[in-house]
């Protein structure tokens, strides 16, 4: 299926069909001189939607759109913004489409949800199909075998006699 | 003419999916064997009919037939000859006919290798692979025929996107395919069991192999397209959590989870409820998968209403087929008896959790992969769930995988003993615990990557547990162990490598924390340190390939001045389409990896480069090979030769029937 991956990008990429070389993804140009800034805009973009693309972050997308993002995480950066306010920052202008990473809201709370909620649900569904099957699985001896197998095994100890189907 | 031929056989292989969708079903209703016994003629006939259309549609482009419409969409003339074959599914035309041509070759080799299956079984499984092929083949001949002629016939052809001309195309989405499709037989297997009422071990023994070849299939597909991502798109990514990687890991998941339970109901008959869902599920998101790709649901819910022909189409296939196949489950589901007992802390118990682990992983890419379309489709909102969201929620589920994974092994079937299997395992663990302390200490660096690669090196270790008891214990020589090597199952093998290759492709991506990048303007002479190795751009020039031209940037790779590597990174424009693409240069060291990708040239020379390090990247994929070797060498078992299972399949079919 990553052919149609591919596909999705390239037709992304035919939008830009201005451009005869492949922009790459982060370019020398952007980086900025403070390397820990840098890190802090990296960090930051990989966390960040190329909203004209299929679930790339602006750090690895070759559009112009992710571009001027980037250029643009690195703007605020260095304007002093901390990483919280730039995304603020871009949430106020994009939406939450933005985010790679869904925020907790109510709307998203099904889908933050959903891993915790099955594995407990699971976990319990499994938890009372092991009971019924021991349920249904245990009442093969009626009370005279019952009685007859313990009079049987308090004859002989050996653990073979109880796989043996008592006599009717 | 041919391509006519080919057409007119597209409408014979529907003609005959529908002569197979309900005479051999008839026949297993009524208890009539000649009815029944159509059933694996009509297949194979089928198989071939889909594959000369294929064969036509093939020959279109191979000779450049502008006269179709879909040759013109996706060839050029000047295209390379293995472009040309490998654009036949380069498109969604092309692809759909792949589709139901797996689909029709899984059917032939039921029907080739199915003699000893009972009568019955094997009629209702034709049958019901028949319902999937005449519903595809309808979706194709109404909705996306590859046959279309043009009234006027241009020139030329417009290429093939340029991105495809790679040779990933020609492998990866036959292999997907192959997978993806090959669980359709799970799911025929399922609904005939259901049918029939006949859901025992013998089921479990006969779809066992057939779940294992698309899951070999599925591995090796997901893993080439993860490669060709890697080096084609030029920034050493390999997996996005796209939604259409999505697409084809959920039945990946559901397949793995669905291997391990069988294992369980051939062997103790249990679970048997749980794995005729699981059969259900995995080709339902196989479906599921086909409708979010071709349906166009994905690039934005407003183009899918726009244009909701194909889209509602392959939806009514999936309602009809997963929505049947739920009824019939919730139908005789009730009805079936529990099988053997087992105690939580034993083999079972340990299958059963893997199960609870994988369904969960599985649940969650669902809903990770859904859930924005679903939002959007209600209320308008936009949201994006992308690599954050999946690493937070996926990560913490598949961790206590790895960790049980090696124990879960050792453990006995009905009774276990944790203790003893922990002991048997105590080796690999401390050999992870050795293999993080090491690791902080030399690399200090991310603790994900000191941890992760701790479990890896305890989960190849531990893989191995139970095969080295099993051939060593009691302290045995070499020589003993060696005869006890050919008695030995070889499923115990498979399972240790395929265990062992998801241990390796966890190093593998652990590793990634430990690369380095650059991203730097170089011009031609100058030389860039990247993770110890010197990479030094000797020259630039343009050079001419068959349909594109290219920039190459001839560069040496030296290690303490010695030359390693020769690399040339390139970039490609392909003037048919007015694009461009960048070709990596990779260079494999050990089983890390040079990696450097070209961009635009500057004013003054220079050419901007990406160039990394990535240290055991090779094991990620190396790994999912030695899964799939793994998956290989169950497969080649004695207990899935024919004659066994035929033995097999007679004794008990025939045991229930003497006690009554």
């Amino acid at each position: 299926m990553m052919l149609m991956m591919t596909i999705f990008r390239a037709l992304a990429l035919a939008g830009l069909v201005l451009l005869s070389w492949p922009a790459m993804a982060v370019q020398p140009d952007e980086i900025l001189p403070d390397a820990r800034l840098e890190a802090r805009a990296r960090a930051l973009s990989a966390q960040l939607r190329c909203m004209v693309c299929q679930n790339e972050s602006i750090d690895d997308s070759e559009a112009s759109l992710a571009k001027d993002l980037r250029i643009l995480v690195r703007e605020r950066l260095q304007a002093g913004d901390s990483d919280e306010q730039v995304r603020s920052y871009l949430v106020q202008r994009y939406g939450d489409f933005i985010l790679l990473k869904p925020p907790f809201k109510l709307e998203t709370l099904a889908l933050w949800g959903a891993p915790f909620l099955v594995l407990l649900c699971g976990g319990i569904a499994i938890v009372f199909a092991s009971r019924r099957r021991i349920r249904d699985a245990a009442p093969r001896l009626s009370e005279s075998e019952r009685a007859r197998l313990e009079a049987l095994l308090g004859a002989d100890k050996s653990p073979e006699g109880a796989d043996k189907s008592p006599e009717p | 003419m041919i391509v006519e031929t080919g057409h007119y056989a597209l409408v014979l292989a529907l003609a005959l999916a529908l002569v197979n969708s309900v005479a051999p079903i008839c026949g297993s209703v009524s208890g009539d064997r000649r009815l029944m016994a159509i059933a694996p003629s009509v297949a194979l006939m089928g198989f071939a009919f889909t594959a000369y259309a294929f064969f036509a549609l093939t020959y279109a482009h191979v000779t450049s037939d502008f006269s179709l419409a879909n040759v013109v969409e996706n060839s050029h003339s000047a295209k390379p000859m293995i472009y040309k074959i490998s654009g036949v599914w380069g498109n969604h035309e092309g692809s759909m006919l792949l589709w139901v041509l797996v689909l029709s070759l899984f059917a032939a080799a039921v029907a080739l290798f199915s003699g000893s299956m009972p009568e019955d079984l094997r009629a209702n499984v034709l049958g019901v692979q028949s319902w999937i092929a005449a519903a595809f083949l309808l979706f194709i001949l109404l909705t996306s025929n590859p046959f279309a002629r043009l009234a006027e016939a241009p020139m030329e052809g417009a290429d093939l996107n340029p991105l495809l001309q790679d040779p990933g195309l020609a492998i990866h989405p036959p292999l997907l395919y192959l997978g993806y499709v090959g669980l359709s037989i799970t799911y025929s297997f399922a609904a005939a069991a259901l049918i029939s009422g006949r859901i025992d071990s013998v089921f479990a023994r006969f779809v066992r192999p057939w779940t294992l070849v698309a899951w070999i299939c599925l591995t090796l597909g997901i893993a080439m397209g993860s490669y060709w991502a890697y080096y084609t798109l030029g920034w050493g990514g390999f997996w996005f959590w796209d939604p259409v990687e999505n697409a084809s890991l959920m039945p990946w998941l559901a397949a793995t989870a669905l291997l391990h339970c069988t294992l369980v109901m051939e062997k103790r008959d249990a679970l048997k409820i749980w794995t005729i869902f699981l059969a259900i599920l995995a080709f339902s998101l196989s479906l599921l998968g086909t409708f979010l790709v071709r349906s166009g649901v994905l690039t934005s819910v407003h183009a899918f209403a726009s244009d909701p022909r194909r889209g509602i189409f392959i939806l009514a296939i999936l309602v009809v087929f997963i929505g049947g196949s739920l009824v019939l489950f919730a139908l005789r589901a009730g009805g079936l008896k529990q099988g053997g007992l087992f105690a939580p802390i034993s083999r079972e118990g340990a299958l059963v959790l893997n199960n609870l682990l994988l369904t969960t992983c599985c649940a969650t890419v669902f809903v990770g992969t859904l859930y924005p379309l679903a939002l959007e489709a209600l209320t308008g909102e936009k949201i994006s769930v992308g690599a954050p969201f999946f690493n937070l929620t996926f990560g913490p589920l598949f961790v206590p995988l790895f960790l049980l994974m090696p124990i879960g092994q050792c453990l006995a079937w009905k009774r276990g003993d944790l203790a003893g299997a922990a002991q048997r395992v105590f080796v690999a663990i401390a050999a992870g615990l050795a293999a993080m302390l090491a690791l902080a200490a030399w690399r200090g660096g991310p603790v994900a990557s000191v941890v992760l690669s701790g479990i890896a090196v305890y989960v190849i270790i531990g893989s191995f547990a139970d095969v080295w008891r099993r051939l060593f214990g009691g302290g045995a020589s070499f020589a003993a162990a060696g005869q006890r090597a050919l008695g030995l199952p070889r499923q115990a093998f498979g399972a240790a490598f395929a265990h062992a290759g998801i241990g390796v492709t966890l190093l593998g991506l652990a590793a990634t924390g430990w690369g380095a990048e650059k991203i730097i303007a170089m011009k031609p002479g100058e030389t860039v340190s990247v993770g110890g190795y010197d990479v030094t751009l000797d020259r630039v020039t343009p050079r001419a390939g068959p349909n594109y031209s290219e920039m190459v940037a001839a560069t040496t790779i030296r290690s303490g001045g010695n030359v390693v590597a020769r690399i040339e990174p390139a970039t490609r424009f392909y003037p048919a389409r007015r694009m461009s693409r960048s070709e990596a240069g990779i260079s494999t060291i050990g089983f890390g990896q040079v990696y450097m990708s070209i961009g635009e040239m500057t004013g003054n020379g220079a050419v901007n480069t990406r160039i990394f390090w990535k240290p055991l990247v090779a094991l990620i994929w190396i790994g999912a090979l030695l899964m799939a070797f793994g998956g290989g060498l169950s497969l080649s078992d004695r207990s899935f030769r024919i004659g066994v299972a035929r033995r097999a399949g007679k004794a008990r079919a025939g045991s229930p029937q003497l006690a009554e």
